[in-house]
């Protein structure tokens, strides 16, 4: 029975969907009046894969999160959620994708008059409204949890929440529907390195669960050595490179080998390394006692 | 998706076992989740083998039901047994609403925190005069450092560009008057103290009335606002740190452009008030427009506009202080924003109404009848 289950395809996401990329972007261009961000950018998104998207100040990753999500209207191109071009898609349309993702603005986003727990209810209420207040409820209790908070941060308001812990809250709201699809920005700025690595490892800890795609903004070099599959890099108006950060380093942009061996970034490298070695080693010491006590 | 999960019972060698089956997902699992809630009977296995696909409001649903009634999970699959997991571990009890007191607790609570508000409050705009005279006197002492951009820029959006608004209701004002004022004066056959009731009125009284309550809603409400999301946005804090005080930048270029700006609006308010009387007066009176404005000199002593033009200052002040106070006690949410706002636009009509009762009987008491 569990064998004929293990065979059977998940279809979590969008029912007639199980495709390998739930984003695909072609030709996109978007401009401010004459100023122009992106020029004819492509990327694809992998099915549950935690893509980092990095770039200098000013090179449109917002613009181009907030072009995936509908937020900004795109001058050209096309962009794919779920395999549904979502440009210029009637609003009704678009609807059956949105309850698929989830969005964890740079501020939160929380909304301040709203409790956290409340705020997790919002999107549940709005797709379904026919969910039992009392299950609500106790969604909004595990949810919060999930999200890493303290179960007393669910009577919260915003305003008497920390900066990580409203980050938390909104990572709380943006999961509330179960999304298959995470758009993160710039999740960790403002942490301090315990919390940021704590938010790191929640958010693969999440992916790995619940099966996530997740689309990450990030200018922290930690997380994207900690946690990142592959790294998207935009600069002249285009995505001029995706790969694991290996992958990266064997091309000769000048940037990519500026941000990558800067000395930022050697010091998050070896500490990733560090870390490592340390696992490694108690690795080898429990298998040694484990040896010594056979 | 049409399709929902629904349970059958099964018993079999004295265990009972439910059977779960379908998609457990957040959009299907309403009516699952409250038929099994009001299960009832004994229940000793659920068995989830034919429910997927799942996602954690399913695996919450399921975990809550066998949790509850002590029974056991079984035929998980390696995914759902992952996501049961997960959930089981972020079980909570805590409230999700904060703590509320009894009703018969909570209103004295409320009045008496009504009453330390007031106080505190009294307190604080007291404060907030002092910290405005203080600010005042060494913008005049530092005069170099005086702000006098904005004092111009507040200056301009005070006064010039409510200069249609205001004329066109004073203009329609004055024409009200003269015409019901005549329609009633007819009835001595005295439509000629129509000029009397439009001048005297106007310059001592309505000019300026009208034209505070038009800047009450129209700056002391932009001020409030300004302030108050300035507030929000630690502008006001950052003010501070650099040694900047927010009271000398942004709160007294306001008060000085309203003080500046009110008797000249007053004036004009009054202005066109007469106006629209000697246009009504020319159309319907027969008494010819520039009659009207001749008799307006006769009859109109020079002390109504003295009274008129010396209550202006006051109330431009009324307003501009209850807006950048109330601004200044903005924190928290944007919810604040828009409860401040109102409640300086309330506050500095009430105001400006009671000290005009006060001016009146104060210069009818003087001899300026």
């Amino acid at each position: 029975m569990s064998e004929a289950l293990d065979t059977y395809e998940p279809e979590r996401a969008v029912p007639d969907y199980d495709a390998e990329y739930p984003i695909r972007i072609r030709g996109l261009t978007n401009a401010f009046g004459d100023f122009v961000v992106h020029d004819r950018l492509d990327l694809d998104v992998r099915r549950g894969e935690i893509l980092g998207v990095v770039g200098g100040s000013g090179t449109g990753k917002s613009v181009l999160m907030r072009a995936i999500i509908g937020l900004q209207i795109p001058r050209e191109g096309s962009i794919e959620v779920f395999g549904r071009n979502i440009t210029n898609a009637e609003p009704d349309e678009v609807i059956g994708v949105r309850n698929h993702w989830g969005v964890l603005f740079q501020g939160g986003a929380l909304f301040s008059t709203l409790t956290v727990a409340e705020n997790v209810q919002v999107p549940l209420k709005q797709f379904y409204p026919d969910l039992d207040q009392v299950l609500l409820d106790e969604i909004a209790r595990y949810k919060t949890v999930l999200s890493g908070l303290p179960p007393e941060a669910a009577s919260k308001y915003p305003s008497e929440l920390s900066g990580g812990m409203k980050k938390r809250a909104g990572l709380a709201r943006a999961l509330a529907l179960d999304p298959q699809l995470l758009f993160l920005d710039e999740p960790t700025a403002g942490l301090d390195p315990i919390g940021a690595a704590k938010f790191d490892e929640l958010t693969r800890d999440l992916t790995d669960t619940l099966g996530l795609t997740v689309f990450l903004i990030t200018h922290d070099l930690d997380t994207l050595y900690a946690i990142c599959d592959r790294v998207a890099v935009l600069a002249d108006k285009k995505v001029i490179a995706v790969g694991t950060i290996p992958e990266l380093l064997e091309t000769d942009h000048p940037w990519i080998q500026e941000y990558f061996n800067g000395p930022r970034s050697r010091a998050a490298q070896a500490s990733r390394e560090r870390s490592r070695a340390k696992d490694a080693d108690v690795a080898s010491a429990m298998d040694k006692t484990g040896d010594s006590g056979a | 998706m049409g399709e929902v999960p629904v349970y059958n019972i099964e018993g079999e060698g004295g265990r009972i076992r439910v059977v779960i089956a379908g998609p457990l997902l957040v959009s299907t699992i309403a009516a699952l989740d409250r038929d099994l809630r009001d299960y009832e009977s004994e229940v000793h296995e659920v068995d989830i083998s034919a429910a997927w696909p799942m996602d954690t409001v399913g695996a919450w649903v399921v975990h809550r039901f066998a949790e509850t009634r002590c029974a056991e999970v079984i035929g998980a699959s390696e995914d759902a047994m992952v996501l049961l997991e997960a959930v089981a571990g972020a079980e909570s009890s805590a409230d999700i609403a904060p703590q509320r007191l009894k009703i018969r607790l909570r209103v004295p609570e409320h009045v008496g925190a009504k009453v330390y508000e007031f106080a505190a409050g009294t307190k604080h705009l007291v404060g907030f005069l002092g910290s405005i005279i203080v600010a005042l006197g060494s913008s005049l002492f530092h005069w170099r450092r005086f702000p006098i951009r904005a004092l111009v820029h507040q200056m301009e959006l005070v006064g010039v560009t409510s200069l249609p608004i205001i004329g066109l209701m004073s203009f329609l004002i004055g024409i009200v008057i003269a015409q019901q004022g005549a329609v009633q004066l007819a009835q001595f056959g005295a439509e000629t103290l129509t000029v009397n009731l439009v001048g005297r009125i106007t310059l001592r009284e309505l000019g300026v009335l009208m034209t505070a309550i038009m800047v009450a809603g129209r700056s002391g409400s932009a001020f409030a606002a300004q302030i108050g999301t300035m507030k929000l946005t630690e502008e006001i804090d950052a003010m501070r740190t650099i040694g900047v005080s927010p009271a000398e930048v942004l709160v007294v270029p306001r008060i000085l452009a309203a003080v500046l700006m009110m008797p000249l609006l007053g004036f004009f308010a009054s202005c066109l008030a007469i106006l629209g009387g000697a246009t009504i007066a020319d159309l319907m009176l027969d008494i010819p427009f520039l009659t009207f404005l001749a008799r307006i000199q006769e009859v109109v002593p020079l002390y109504d506009f003295y009274v008129g033009m010396a209550k202006a200052p006051v109330f431009g002040l009324i307003v501009a202080l209850s807006g950048c106070y109330q601004g200044m006690q903005v924190s928290g949410n944007a919810e604040e924003v828009g409860l401040r706002t109102t409640r300086a636009v309330v506050q500095a009509i009430f105001m400006v109404i009671v000290l005009d009762a006060f001016f009146a009987v104060f210069f009818t008491e003087i001899g300026w009848a």
